[in-house]
């Protein structure tokens, strides 16, 4: 069994728990995600599956993504494609379906998504540089300032922060817990926000850092 | 909103809240934990607000307590939220009574109380 889905962010609301406390949760779409190709270290150099989510219109898909999907059993080609990558030989068939049950309750979770765009951005939203003062002719508003000394070194050090494209970049939210797994509509709610607007497509995986209690009780 | 958000969060919806709004004087009971036993407080004053909507409305409660304005915030459908009693029926125009927190004295508690309802169970009695 892996523990990585495909899916789409739905949307974020509120839910009470056992303890009746208000959690904020973003829900997930999860899965089923499809088998569509396993990878061994005989076949391909590393342990791998590729999952499929969702599907596209047949008219939309290449004819060899569609002879790939058939290789799978599928009769649509998945619109989305990703390959979660294992340490050992891969136990699951292609064909195989994986749902939101590889996820259990009050587990740990890393959500992986694009960030929402925020297109050329000056240093004050893209990095918190704290700009000037706004008023009394300060005429240095929301600049960026000074990037560098003298003439030692006589160049701009890396990483200075500068304006630029802001978002549409690949984030992981780490150790979300799961609250809440409702099974016969795929979907997952975990504690607080992942990157993307509603809608976008995500990678839910099983946390690597922090699993917690949760974890340990599994093991 | 989204349906399939709107049918995640139904069934934590209350369906029958007492219906109040803003103005009207009202006491809330809520659960409170102490420990392992569990008791009802009474938290009495003016709802000066009732924002969002679903699961996450809520409203905001204003008392003057010992000389002191004070405002508690309840989610709608909280479970520690027992009931709601309405004391005493609004007949404010606004949304929002914020000007309240402007005020002291008498004038800080002092919203239009409706009147007709009284009327009308005069004349029905």
């Amino acid at each position: 069994m892996i523990s990585s889905l495909l899916g789409k962010k739905i949307g974020m609301t509120q839910v009470y728990d056992a303890q009746n406390v208000l959690v904020p949760v973003t829900v997930v779409e999860a899965g089923p995600c499809s088998v569509v190709q396993v990878k061994t270290v005989e076949t391909d150099g590393y342990n791998a599956v590729q999952i499929g989510f969702s599907t596209k219109k047949t008219k939309n898909a290449s004819k060899a993504e569609l002879a790939h999907a058939k290789k799978a059993g599928l009769d649509n080609a998945p619109r989305v494609l990703g390959e979660v990558r294992l340490t050992a030989a891969p136990t699951l068939k292609v064909g195989d379906v994986v749902t939101v049950t590889a996820f259990t309750e009050g587990e740990f979770v890393d959500v992986i998504g694009v960030s929402k765009g925020k297109g050329f951005q000056g240093v004050v939203k893209r990095f918190r540089v704290a700009g000037g003062p706004a008023a009394h002719g300060s005429m240095f508003h929301r600049r960026i300032g000074s990037i560098g000394m003298r003439q030692t070194p006589g160049r701009t050090w890396k990483n200075q922060s500068m304006p630029g494209h802001m978002g549409s970049e690949r984030r992981t939210m780490q150790n979300l817990r799961v609250v809440k797994i409702i099974a016969d509509k795929n979907l997952i709610l975990v504690k607080g926000s992942i990157p993307g607007a509603n809608g976008d497509d995500i990678l839910v995986r099983s946390a690597i850092k922090g699993q917690g209690p949760a974890k340990a009780a599994k093991a | 909103m989204n349906q399939i958000i709107n049918d995640i969060t139904a069934a934590q919806v209350k369906k029958d809240i007492t219906p109040f709004k803003v103005g009207d004087g009202v006491r809330v009971h809520t659960k409170v934990r102490e420990g392992d036993k569990e008791r009802v407080q009474i938290y009495s004053g003016i709802v000066i607000a009732r924002k969002g909507h679903g699961i996450q409305e809520s409203f905001t409660v204003r008392r003057i307590s010992y000389g002191e304005g004070v405002e508690r915030v309840f989610p709608v459908n909280s479970p520690n939220i027992e009931k709601i009693e309405v004391e005493r029926e609004s007949e404010n125009m606004k949304a929002r009574l914020y000007y309240l927190r402007d005020r002291t004295g008498k004038a800080a508690v002092a919203v239009k109380e409706r009147e007709n309802r009284t009327q009308e169970t005069a004349a029905a009695s």
